[in-house]
């Protein structure tokens, strides 16, 4: 499949259940809500080493927030309940109620229940004050700055991470700039996140290492500098590679992402450098969910 | 379906029981059959056809028409469904209700919303003493849901309340909130002496400055972020507290009753 002299390769990407998480900050207006959010999704780009994988979903306008203040809707992504629980209490501990005044609230009213505000409220040292309001239980807990407001509980839910693509491209310059316009597409879908550094990862991996204490390491199949001394799987002409992960509620919504991202690297087309689209997986036998490069964009 | 009507036919001598008269007691019952239950009235048990014209089938709709005062219990222990009182209704209105919904165009009297557990409850009228309180002698009053009322209410509103919500449009008596635990108590109107007396926690909500006893302390002016979420629940509501020009976000706060546990809160619109 050639898409604008863009190669679409006959591979699959290949992803994994994980259990999902969605929150919104709200703060007096976007900037420090978006502070808090950064914060929150900070050091939060794989769930190898970070414990979990987490991103901004988008910036909401404040007649779609709780308190009708400015908001940011963020998302956490987990291999399991117990640890996304836990990263979530503890991001939310240390990056939302640490915040000049944002407040903190559900995401997802159904599924299973987890801490966003159960447990913070003990910092209020028994000052803390509980209200019930529709259903849902919100804990005012005083800080020096005035009041913290968090919902007690937000959904867990099941979904699916590592959704990806590559993008290979004559040039490093080029290969970023087309991976820019695809998650800009990609941003504008909701229930996804491309957790990496602005969604986009240069350093993919593989599974294992000649090293014995590492469970990942480089794709070297995919690192041109590597081209003469590996079995590589660029061409000649190839210089860099980028990828964009992607995590999602559901596999229609990552197949969506994938199929706007991939749709914007195509429209710059080879005339813009691009090459290829390939993408990551480990031969269908780890996980479950395998994404069709050329079927998503037939 | 027509809603089950029940239309009095004269004023009762005594005062009467009408808690055999619920939805989920009424579920699957002709309308013979509930001709014939007997209600306490005084001393004498009256069959329901003495007192009342039975109209209509749908038990989970009840009409109480021609409502007088000394209706007692109406509502008790509801389960689901909704009563529509036209006219009064008399002591222990909605008594330890569990679910659905009480409507009465009227005034109600003593112990409304007594140990009410869910549900929601809306007087046209005035509301008497121990809206929302407990029995004498015991310990927890109202524990959840929303009791609106568009009149005054007596003294003792929401003695001993727990949880839940009671939003009166008018005035309230003496010690309103006293002996609270926790829930949300808002009147739009004025209040009575001995605001809060032995509250332990809990909000007193308050459009008018009211007058504080020596063991509420002033905590300053703030602008508190779960106001906006507590008026926003509202909006459904047939009631001025629907109407967004009269929400706040900025008030006073007081804490006491300082003589108590002193974690409850009064907070005054600024």
């Amino acid at each position: 499949m050639i898409i604008n002299g863009v190669s679409i390769d006959a591979t699959f990407a290949e992803a994994f259940p994980m259990k999902a998480t969605r929150a919104i900050i709200t703060a007096q207006n976007e900037k420090w809500a978006l502070i808090s959010a950064q914060a929150m999704t900070g050091f939060a780009t794989s769930v190898i080493a970070c414990g979990c994988e987490g991103s901004i979903e988008r910036i909401l306008d404040p007649s779609e927030t709780p308190d009708g203040r400015p908001g940011v809707s963020i998302m956490i992504f987990a291999m399991g309940g117990k640890g996304l629980a836990k990263q979530l209490e503890t991001r939310a501990g240390q990056c939302v109620l640490t915040s000049p005044t944002a407040a903190l609230f559900a995401g997802i009213d159904g599924g299973i229940r987890i801490p966003l505000g159960k447990n913070l409220r003990y910092f209020g040292d028994g000052f803390q004050v509980s209200k019930q309001i529709s259903g849902k239980r919100y804990w005012r807990i005083p800080v020096m700055d005035g009041e913290f407001l968090a919902e007690a509980t937000t959904g867990q839910v099941d979904a699916i991470g590592g959704g990806n693509f590559l993008v290979l491209a004559e040039s490093q310059p080029q290969a970023l700039e087309a991976c820019e316009a695809a998650i800009e597409e990609m941003r504008k879908i909701p229930n996804v996140i491309m957790p990496f550094p602005g969604g986009v990862v240069r350093s993919g991996s593989k599974v294992g290492s000649k090293y014995k204490t590492l469970g990942a390491s480089t794709n070297d199949a995919f690192c041109p500098t590597l081209k003469g001394m590996t079995k590589t799987a660029l061409s000649p002409e190839i210089e860099s590679v980028m990828e964009i992960v992607i995590d999602g509620l559901t596999k229609e919504h990552i197949e969506k992402a994938m199929r706007v991202g991939m749709q914007a690297v195509c429209d710059l087309g080879a005339k813009n450098g691009i090459k290829r689209i390939s993408a990551g997986n480990y031969g269908g036998k780890l996980g479950p969910f395998h994404f069709h490069l050329q079927e998503i964009m037939a | 379906m027509s809603a089950l009507t029940f239309t009095l036919k004269h004023k009762p001598a005594q005062r009467v029981d009408m808690s055999p008269l619920v939805c989920n007691l009424l579920t699957g019952m002709a309308l013979a059959d509930i001709n014939a239950i007997t209600l306490q009235s005084g001393k004498c048990k009256l069959r329901v056809d003495e007192l009342f014209t039975l109209e209509g089938a749908d038990t989970q709709n009840i009409v109480i028409k021609n409502s007088l005062d000394n209706l007692d219990f109406i509502g008790k222990d509801l389960e689901g469904g909704s009563i529509s009182v036209v006219g009064d209704a008399g002591a222990y209105l909605a008594f330890g209700m569990n679910a659905g919904e009480i409507k009465v165009s009227g005034n109600v009297g003593l112990y409304a919303a007594c140990e009410m557990k869910k549900g929601y409850l809306e007087v046209s009228g005035n509301a008497g003493d121990f809206l929302g309180a407990a029995l004498p002698g015991n310990k927890m009053g109202m524990k959840g849901g929303t009791i609106l009322i568009k009149g005054n209410v007596g003294e003792r509103v929401g003695d001993h309340m727990r949880r839940g919500n009671i939003l009166i449009e008018g005035n309230a008596g003496d010690y309103c909130g006293s002996r609270m635990t926790a829930g949300t108590i808002a009147v739009m109107g004025q209040t009575g002496r001995h605001l809060g007396y032995a509250m332990r926690r809990g909000t007193l909500l308050f459009w008018n400055q009211p007058k504080l006893s020596a063991s509420f302390n002033d905590c300053g002016a703030h602008t508190l972020a779960f106001l906006p979420i507590l008026f926003a629940s509202f909006k459904s509501l047939n009631s001025r507290f629907a109407d967004a020009s009269i929400a706040f976000n900025r008030v006073q706060r007081y804490s006491g009753d300082m003589s108590e546990m002193g974690r409850g809160e009064v907070l005054v619109k600024l």
